[in-house]
């Protein structure tokens, strides 16, 4: 075994649940993972070739090829809307390769789906740094510099970023761009103080203040958080397990990566006293594997957190409350932000989602009853055991209670974080942000709905349109087909587990169609097929495959007009099909001429 | 009223379809009273000389012969019928779908492990062979098809069944048996 795996294993652990970390940790060192390491890392977890391999091909992020610098660009709807397509261009022509090649160079070039930096677009990951704000100016200069051998850092084009982003853990260009503050997101919070409290009272008393509070997930599902710690609490097993969903997957969304670097402390406080009310000695941090450059950022803060008593054992003194967090990297999967893929691949597998029931409350991490919640979640427990559950109630409406974190991008001038009161109308959103002339938002991001001007006057909470925070604009100079919906459905093809033939082929059904209509080849049955095959994905496993045809469904009817506008009126069945080029290759290959 | 005209045709199929439909059994002999079979490999009649009600389609297109013979009966039939998996996705052959042409050709006619005779290594190609198409498609990616029957082969009851419903305009019945096929 080499010295390299040995280390390794030694500072991960030999075991068959950390794969993911020892191949990320092998590819960090090697930037690939060689078919001989493959071997050596199946030998010493008592796996098969074929289980590490077929763990690998899930995830976006591996390589089997050697290279000196990867290049990620970003190729979400948002990152094509500021110009990604340049950006592109350019990228290609400087190392002459292609997306998805190795140049002559040793730097290769992949597109990606969206990294959570849709508020600075087009954005790029180089060895995990994010260089925003891409111009093919900008590309040229980064290239350059990587091809004189500077090192990374000496290619920034941008001043470091605002807030935290500057400070010598981030040290990025990156930008939190927060436009509104509220509960959540104002200054005076002050570390420590919610833990503080909460340990002074009982287990069940913080979970019932959690539970008057009203508090719903911030993950896209709102489900009651003091109800899910309370289930959690009450599943049988003394080992208990806390995760935080930082894998923020939905395009569009920035949200977390704005708190994890303005508010990390929040959030592992958070964490904290939910280990206390449901009995866990373990969190987890799901990081995504795009946020890696806020690992040492977030080291920091448990390092603090630790020497602070707030982590470790007996916790700011209560005798025997033990707990400690721990990143988790991702390697590239939309599909693990659902929480069962994500225990999955925490558990150093492909993502897959489980079959549900028994819930992760039941059976989560390694069979043990866990609680995953969204980073914005622990963060608002923090604000709601601070100043009380009849507190929080103040905010928003009397359904949906309290603030929301919206990550606003596309055609409006101030992108950015807003914290706003649930029950505020997409209007006075539109306005807050300064857009004009905006002919639709999605919402939600693509498993979200698209909506048009007749829309606008809808309330943004869970009883009218609700939103995990993502919340794209678009004027009216933008085509909605093409460059949204189309680029969406992708999205969702590229994603697929594939376990459910729902998920992995209604969607290229779905796209094809769509496709064909774009190429002027509709007919009015056409939207009818859309509108049909839509439904069928709603009896997929997981929440990607049920929403997975949303971008369709939604948009076929609030922009109606579109779709007709794609039917040819002449014909009532038309397919792509053309006998001359169907037989072209054949024809070719036995050197004979086409005759019909 | 003189009785509804019916063709079948198989396109690239394996005739499994047409075994089936033969499968009815005696009920054939209600089917002759109820339709007149014309254009069909079972008649042997093989060109259209009259507008036909119903066209009975088994296997996709894996040629330009295909193709022409599948828009001759789109014209000439008021409805068309995609019988069985390969009209309707393409089936077995299908599995060349995703493989490239020019492989395929290799094995059946250079390299596979039974061609002994071609030591010419050549390709038929005389302007009188259909030429192939890049993958094989179902019928409707080709013309419109206006019911499905699936299975494969689909069973004899079934075909029997959807053809009474569409002669009679009766409603067809479709058990959950019928249409699941995993
Ligand atoms: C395809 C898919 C992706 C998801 N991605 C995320 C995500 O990135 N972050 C997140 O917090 N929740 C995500 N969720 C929701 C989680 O499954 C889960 O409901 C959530 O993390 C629970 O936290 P909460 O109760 O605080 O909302 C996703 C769900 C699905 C179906
Ligand atoms: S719905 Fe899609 S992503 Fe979810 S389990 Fe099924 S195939 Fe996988
Ligand atoms: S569907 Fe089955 S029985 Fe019918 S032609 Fe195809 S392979 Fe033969």
């Amino acid at each position: 075994m080499s010295a390299l795996i040995q280390n390794i294993l030694i500072k991960v652990g030999q075991k068959k649940d950390r794969l993911l970390d020892i191949l990320l940790s092998v590819q960090e060192a090697e930037s690939f993972v060689s078919d001989e390491n493959i071997k050596i890392i199946a030998g010493s977890l008592q796996l098969s070739e074929i289980d590490v391999r077929q763990c690998m091909s899930f995830y976006h992020f591996f390589s089997t090829k050697p290279s000196r610098h990867r290049i990620f660009l970003n190729d979400s709807v948002m990152a094509n809307l500021m110009g990604g397509q340049k950006v592109k261009e350019a990228f290609e022509k400087v190392l002459n390769c292609k997306q998805g090649e190795i140049n002559a160079d040793g730097i290769g070039f992949y597109t990606t789906a969206c990294i959570g930096m849709s508020d600075q677009e087009p954005a790029a990951m180089i060895d995990g740094v994010i260089f925003p704000s891409l111009t093919p100016e900008r590309v040229r200069f980064v290239v350059e510099g990587i091809n004189q051998g500077k090192s990374l850092s000496d290619l920034y084009y941008l001043p470091l970023g605002d807030g935290r982003n500057g400070g010598a853990a981030l040290n990025t260009m990156v930008n939190s761009n927060i436009r509104k503050t509220g509960l959540l997101l104002d200054d005076y919070y002050k570390s420590g103080s919610a833990l503080t409290i909460a340990i002074e009272k009982s287990e069940l008393e913080v979970i019932g203040i959690v539970k008057t509070s009203g508090l719903r997930g911030r993950g896209g599902a709102g489900f009651p958080t003091g109800m899910k710690w309370e289930f959690c609490r009450s599943s049988e097993g003394a080992e208990k397990y806390i995760i935080c969903n930082a894998d923020e997957g939905e395009p569009g969304t920035f949200k977390d990566r704005v708190i994890l670097t303005e508010k990390i402390e929040m959030l592992l406080e958070g964490m904290t006293i939910a280990a206390y009310a449901i009995g866990a000695r373990e969190g987890i941090i799901y990081l995504r594997h795009e946020y890696q450059y806020m690992r040492q950022h977030i080291e920091n803060a448990l390092a603090v957190a630790r020497t602070k008593k707030m982590l470790g054992n007996n916790i700011l003194g209560k005798d025997g409350f033990d707990f400690d967090i721990r990143i988790q990297f991702g390697a590239g999967a939309y599909v693990c932000g659902e929480e069962s893929s994500l225990i999955e691949s925490m558990e150093g597998k492909r993502g897959e989602p489980r079959f549900k029931p028994p819930f992760p409350v039941q059976k989560g991490y390694h069979n043990k009853p866990t609680s995953v919640n969204n980073v914005e979640t622990f963060c608002k427990v923090c604000r709601i055991i601070e100043r009380g559950g009849e507190w929080y109630r103040r905010y928003g409406t009397k359904q949906s209670v309290g603030t929301k974190l919206l990550s606003i991008s596309g055609d409006c001038p101030r992108p950015g974080v807003y914290e706003i009161e649930w029950g505020m109308t997409l209007y006075q959103m539109l306005e807050m942000v300064g857009a004009t002339n905006t002919q639709a938002i999605q919402v939600g991001g693509p498993s979200g709905s698209l909506i048009g001007k007749t829309g606008f006057d809808r309330k943004i909470c869970y009883s009218d349109i609700s939103t995990g925070g993502s919340m794209m604009i678009f004027d009216q100079s933008r085509d909605l087909i093409k460059d949204v919906v189309l680029n969406f459905l992708e999205f969702f093809i590229d994603e697929s587990c594939g376990s459910c033939l729902s998920c992995r082929a209604c969607t290229q059904q779905i796209r094809n169609k769509l496709e064909k209509m774009i190429h002027g080849k509709g007919v009015s049955t056409d939207i009818e097929d859309l509108k049909k095959w839509a439904k069928f994905t709603l009896v997929s496993r997981c929440g990607l495959g049920q929403s997975a045809a949303n971008p369709i469904s939604t948009s076929i009817a609030n922009f109606p007009h579109l779709y007709q506008a794609m039917v040819q009126k002449e014909k009532d069945y038309d397919t792509c099909f053309d006998l001359a080029s169907a037989v072209a290759d054949s024809c070719k290959v036995v050197n004979r001429v086409p005759n019909f | 009223m003189s009785k509804p005209l019916v063709a079948t045709a198989s396109l690239a199929g394996c005739f499994g379809c047409h075994m089936s439909l033969l499968d009815i059994d005696e009920r054939i002999l209600k089917l002759v009273e109820l339709v007149d079979i014309g254009k069909s490999p079972v008649t042997d009649i093989k060109t259209f000389t009259q507008q036909y009600a119903v066209g009975i389609i088994e296997g996709g297109c894996c040629n330009s012969e295909n193709v022409h013979n599948l828009q001759e009966f789109r014209k000439n039939c008021d409805i068309l019928i995609s019988l069985g998996e390969c009209a309707i996705m393409g089936g077995l052959p299908a599995m060349r779908n995703g493989i490239p042409i020019e492989e395929c050709l290799n094995e059946a006619y250079l390299e596979g492990p039974t061609v002994h005779l071609n030591t010419e290594k050549i390709f038929p190609n005389d302007d009188e062979l259909p030429m192939l198409l890049d993958r094989v498609y179902p019928a409707h990616e080709i013309v419109k098809i206006d019911y499905f029957l699936p299975g494969c082969p689909p069973r004899a009851d079934l075909i029997w069944d959807a053809l009474v419903a569409l002669l009679t305009g009766k409603e067809l019945e479709l058990p959950y048996e019928v249409v699941k096929y995993d």
